[in-house]
């Protein structure tokens, strides 16, 4: 393309400035868990790592911070459910609309994929009011008391799995799409029982997409806000915990410790999944 | 395959289907649009009516919030398209085989950390006592330090960041489908390069362009985090009204009906954008 010299210098200095802007929030976030200091703020008092491990009050380590802790404990549980359940419905839902004919079917498509724009804290909403309909009517007419129907743990995880079983769907979907049904049929004519073909020949083919969607279900849930701020109840998860801090007491480093601890962790899981996804031999 | 098991094995494939459409999806969706009907005038007895739509109307603050909220998505997306179209072209088009993958990459990590590690990392910067204030001190640039939080550039700032992957993403995708030749073909014709861009590159890229326009708007308009974190507990923003009438004052009537007018507003939004361009919602948003 015809182009002078100095307005792709330009455009190449443009691009560098847009990198900056991406990267500038995550550096200042990262940085200042390791400055030695009560506020996460300049000046640059030295190094420390006492953010991460320190036992004492007033630099109360992340290592020793109960909330923060408890708060990671309860993120990590929900999204290893909430990433199990996204990944088994969206496996079915995969195979229900790659493979099968039924009437409405495109109607039911668009539906599926709906939750996706149904901005997260109306899921939230939604899914409180339903729930306590629900437990005030057998409260009401049968005098049951169905606590799990209440906000907590199980609101969360229903809020969070509404809209990941779109996302985990349309990831697996996209696999099964590529695998060449003549696989299928030949594993049939050499005898092999419609379980055993699934068991040993297409789910194997599909294992990679159902693992990254797993790990893509996993980090959306840990860092869900939205749908979570609506049905949290006494046992928070971790981004509640942190945004509690962040807007009553004045935050410490242990906020961006804490940061630093999401970014590795959800860096080398996104990694793993990319790697997963790569072919393993050519072709 | 025998036809009765054909039969029980797509009723097994359908129920978690049905079982998360029907639970976590419609019935919750008729639930609040049932509540929104509904006005208190007891305790435990209710009618049904549209008063809390009225109030909602006939209420400037709640009115003006959601003006606001809409008028400052547009303004976001608006912004993440103008200052994303260059870098998603710059990767699809200008950098070489190799690079390419990395800034692609690079584009993607941001979304791999929560929305609320990236609105700490701008209060961090931001704040009085911040990184941006202290520098522009040291450096003798201003007298005293500057709190640059809590106005509505910064949420802005902060909006286009959390949102801006959404736009570049579609946009390389399609813009890498794109044929050099066309792009040379319109030069050989004698195109300017502001021709070339809106008569080739931007028809070419239209599809992307309404899928991250859609994507961004309906993040934006149903955030929470960064109005509230970089623009103070009073950025009357409207996700923010709807927790208030459920959490804060526990009015559910209310909040319900907040959350129908917001759900009913950026389905219009996101109808209005794919009909205009003539797109569906499976090709943009479901699109891998």
């Amino acid at each position: 393309m015809p182009s002078s010299p100095t307005l792709r210098w330009v455009y190449r200095a443009y691009v560098v400035i847009f990198f900056l802007y991406l990267i500038a929030p995550l550096l200042a976030a990262g940085a200042f868990a390791f400055n030695d200091s009560l506020f996460p703020s300049l000046p640059w008092r030295g190094f420390t790592l006492d953010w991460f491990f320190s036992p004492t009050e007033p630099k109360l380590g992340l290592l020793h911070d109960t909330r923060l802790l408890r708060g990671m404990g309860n993120s990590l549980y929900i999204g290893l459910i909430v990433a199990a359940l996204a990944v088994a419905a969206g496996t079915t839902n995969a195979f229900l609309f790659e493979r099968r004919q039924f009437p409405f079917k495109s109607a039911l498509y668009i539906l599926m994929i709906v939750p996706l724009v149904i901005p997260g804290v109306i899921l939230g909403i939604s899914i409180l009011v339903f729930a306590s309909m629900i437990a005030n009517f057998a409260d009401r007419q049968m005098g049951l008391f169905i606590t799990w129907l209440r906000p907590g743990i199980p609101l969360i995880v229903f809020g969070q799995v509404a809209f990941l079983t779109t996302i985990t769907s349309l990831v697996i979907a996209a696999r099964l799409k590529k695998f060449d049904i003549a696989l299928e049929e030949a594993a049939l004519n050499l005898g092999a029982s419609r379980l055993r073909v699934l068991t040993t020949v297409t789910l194997p083919f599909l294992f990679p997409a159902m693992f990254s969607a797993f790990i893509v279900a996993f980090l959306v849930s840990f860092e869900n806000f939205n749908t979570t701020l609506m049905l949290v109840g006494s046992d928070a998860p971790l981004t509640i915990v942190m945004y509690d801090r962040m807007v009553k007491a004045g935050s410490t480093p242990v906020l961006n410790a804490v940061s630093v601890v999401l970014m590795l962790g959800s860096g080398l899981l996104a990694l793993a999944s990319v790697l997963i996804q790569r072919p393993r031999r050519a072709g | 395959m025998p036809r009765g098991a054909g039969r029980l094995s797509l009723f097994l494939l359908f129920t978690p289907f049905l079982l998360w459409i029907v639970l976590l999806i419609v019935l919750p969706q008729i639930g609040i649009g049932y509540v929104s009907l509904r006005e208190k005038v007891g305790i435990n007895q209710y009618e049904f009516g549209l008063k809390n739509y009225l109030d909602f109307v006939g209420e400037p603050i709640y009115r003006n919030t959601l003006l606001r909220t809409a008028w400052m998505s547009i303004l976001v997306t608006a912004c993440a398209l103008v200052i994303g179209f260059p870098v998603a072209y710059y990767i699809a088009k200008v950098a070489g085989e190799r690079s390419r993958a990395t800034l692609f990459l690079m584009c993607l990590i941001p979304l791999w950390v929560s929305d609320l590690v990236r609105a700490y990392g701008w209060i961090v910067l931001l704040r009085e006592t911040g990184v941006v204030s202290s520098v522009l001190l040291r450096l003798g640039i201003i007298g005293e330090p500057v709190e640059m939080l809590y106005n509505d550039v910064t949420v802005v700032i902060g909006l286009v960041y959390t949102v801006i992957l959404f736009m570049i993403v579609p946009l390389v995708s399609t813009l890498q489908g794109m044929d050099n030749a066309l792009l040379e073909a319109g030069y050989n014709l004698g195109g300017s390069r502001l021709t070339v861009f809106r008569r080739i590159i931007v028809p070419y890229a239209m599809p992307g362009i309404v899928a991250g326009c859609i994507i961004t708007f309906m993040l934006t308009a149903g955030s929470y985090l960064t109005p509230i974190l970089l623009g103070g507990k009073n950025s009357s923003w409207f996700t923010e009204q709807i927790y208030n009438q459920f959490i804060t004052r526990y009015n559910w009537e209310a909040g319900a009906t907040f959350g129908v007018v917001l759900l009913v507003f950026t389905s219009l939004v996101v109808w209005v954008g794919l009909w205009v361009t003539g797109q569906s919602l499976a090709t943009t948003v479901a699109k891998d």
